[in-house]
């Protein structure tokens, strides 16, 4: 099948606006504000069935639909701050197929009424940004981005901004500060930014990946998308596939493919031929996924099945773990990178990353004892249900799981002490 | 000399992003051309910034303390940020970055005795299925290596030396 969303690889060049254009591109904005109300834009997203794409997984025309009509001005914000242990798919969808994203957020734009639209990127892709604010000088050449398009009333501009290297900016509250050039620590919500976001104004913020899915839904149908993927998760998916894999990369699957389909079939099977022992469907913010049955691999890939056996598939970073890996070293990673990303701002998350990395760091340099491997669970669950925001929530699902799936492994850790 | 009078054009074109009303919406990007210049912000370029923006030192100060690719102390020329995060690790990136500091003499977060390079351990850079990677920040911006070896990222510091030379 032909690619929706990673279509540079069957179409050359489709990063220069020539072949963008030559290949239909721009033709489903045009429809958009030329043929349709936004309300008719938001309904054939929202009938579609397509879900966001940063890992949340919440219904995105619904999100456009809940855009404040009241207040004005209205904003839309990319999110290109792609920060996941395990996620590298946006950066390809922005440096090989531009156009589509930025389409993408051209009609979101439109459907909600907004004038501007900003592109927020994580500080370390500054080439990608200086490459983005060209393509958007083209399209404005183009006439599709600019004052009264297609003849009409309605006016867009799109701007890039840098983070500067802060995880927390993916969320999305989060970023909303950061982008009014504050320190990036999330908001209590609610108020949520569809009636109060970006300098208190209605915003929606779609992961750069949902966006890109947009004008292959309008040119299609609602009906066409829907017929990809499965029943409950419609559509297509970029799945980052890295870890002990011969093949990693991106690989754009149906909604439902299963893990061994994209292990086996297209990651080209484990490094040194060992076997898989768990799979973090989600980044560094998975629940381990424990692979003592081989069925486990044939599980379907959307957002139902995986739950069945106990995980996530949140932004579909699959992170493939061999029998050479020691769940303490794993979790003990993990914990460091949550601690370091930390904001602060709220003491359950800034205190239970310090206390869990103290504790992690000795079970796994052989210093500690049964007691700590207690105590470390102990901590991941009080701070559960307690946390600002999902960062912290995070931190503890690789610590519980880890420790409640291999409990080999850290008894093992702690009999060195 | 102040990046208005030194930067005029860019000072212009970051601030036309946003609202009039939003300008400290420009304090970041404001700060990374004031980085450009020592590789670092010094307090005086921090006070030039939060001018331009209407906000306090401190608060700017706040700022470059939050974002870890604000830096204000003084490092090598250049930093070459490696990826030592769960994913890279699974495939090597410990490894590489013990042997890469092996080969430079220095540790983790030192910097050589020439104050060319500062090494440093970063987390993901969204790179994962290209490590070992990192990247390098330095007087041309921030740049991707992907796909490295120790010897390969010996060559590009020589190659980093020398066109640093041929500048000055």
């Amino acid at each position: 099948m032909a690619h929706v969303i990673l279509r540079h690889r069957d179409v050359p060049d489709i990063h220069t606006i020539n072949v963008y254009k030559k290949n239909g591109g721009f033709a489903a904005f045009k429809n958009a504000v030329t043929k349709m109300t936004p309300a008719q834009v938001t309904d054939v997203v929202k009938n579609s069935g397509l879900r966001g794409r940063g890992g949340a997984g919440f219904p995105t025309g619904m999100k456009w639909s809940f855009i404040d009509n009241k207040n004005w001005p209205h904003y839309v914000v990319a999110n290109a701050d792609e920060s996941e242990p395990g996620t590298f798919k946006d950066r390809e969808i922005m440096e090989s197929n531009p156009f589509q994203f930025l389409e993408g957020l051209a009609i979101a734009s439109y459907a909600v009424g907004a004038n501007a639209a900003y592109i927020y990127l994580r500080g370390e892709f500054w080439q990608l940004a200086a490459f983005l604010d060209e393509k958007i000088a083209e399209m404005e050449k183009e006439g599709v981005l600019g004052d009264k398009l297609f003849d009409g009333e309605y006016s867009l501009r799109m701007y890039t901004h840098l983070g500067a290297g802060a995880y927390i900016c993916g969320e999305e509250t989060a970023l909303l500060e950061s982008l009014e050039g504050k320190r990036g620590q999330p908001r209590v919500r609610p108020p949520f930014p569809p009636s109060y976001g970006l300098y208190g104004k209605p915003t929606i913020i779609n992961n750069v990946e949902t966006f890109a899915n947009v004008p292959p839904i309008i040119e299609n149908g609602a009906d066409w998308y829907k017929s990809l993927g499965t029943a409950d998760t419609a559509g297509v998916k970029v799945f980052s596939l890295s870890g002990r894999v011969r093949k990693p990369g991106n690989y754009e699957l149906p909604f439902g493919a299963t893990f061994r389909e994209l292990i086996y079939t297209h990651g080209g099977g484990v490094q040194d031929s060992r076997s898989v022992k768990a799979i973090m469907p989600a980044g560094a913010s998975s629940s381990l996924i424990l692979v003592d049955d081989e069925k486990i691999l044939d599980t379907p890939m959307d957002y139902v099945s995986v739950r069945t056996i106990g995980s996530d598939l949140g932004s579909a970073s699959v992170i493939v773990i061999d029998d050479t890996v020691s769940m303490d070293w794993l979790v003990n990673k993990t914990i460091h990178f949550f601690k370091h990303e930390s904001c602060g701002k709220c003491t359950t998350c800034r205190e239970g990353t310090y206390w869990m990395s103290n504790i992690s760091e000795r079970i796994h340099h052989g210093k500690g004892s049964t007691g700590d491997v207690d105590l470390l669970l102990n901590v991941a669950k009080q701070m559960q249900g307690k946390c600002l925001c999902a960062l912290g929530e995070f931190s503890t699902m690789a610590v519980v799981t880890g420790i409640e799936r291999f409990p080999q492994d850290f008894k093992k850790a702690v009999s060195k002490a | 000399m102040s990046l208005v009078k030194k930067y005029p054009k860019e000072v212009k074109q970051i601030l036309s992003k946003y609202p009039p009303e939003h300008k400290r919406s420009a304090v970041m990007p404001l700060l990374y051309l004031a980085q450009r210049e020592e590789g670092y912000l010094t307090k005086a370029a921090m006070q030039d910034v939060a001018s331009i923006v209407d906000m306090t030192e401190t608060e700017v100060a706040a700022i470059v303390g939050f974002y870890t690719l604000y830096h204000d102390q003084k490092g090598g020329k250049y930093r070459m940020q490696v990826c030592t995060d769960l994913p890279c690790a699974l495939r090597g990136a410990d490894e590489f970055m013990n042997n890469l500091c092996a080969n430079l003499g220095i540790k983790v977060g030192e910097t050589t005795d020439d104050g060319f390079l500062t090494l440093e351990a970063v987390t993901c850079l969204a790179a994962c299925d290209k490590a070992p990677m990192f990247q390098t920040q330095g007087p041309d911006g921030i740049k991707y290596h992907e796909n490295m070896t120790v010897d390969r990222t010996m060559e590009l510091i020589n190659t980093l030396k020398k066109s640093i030379k041929e500048v000055e």
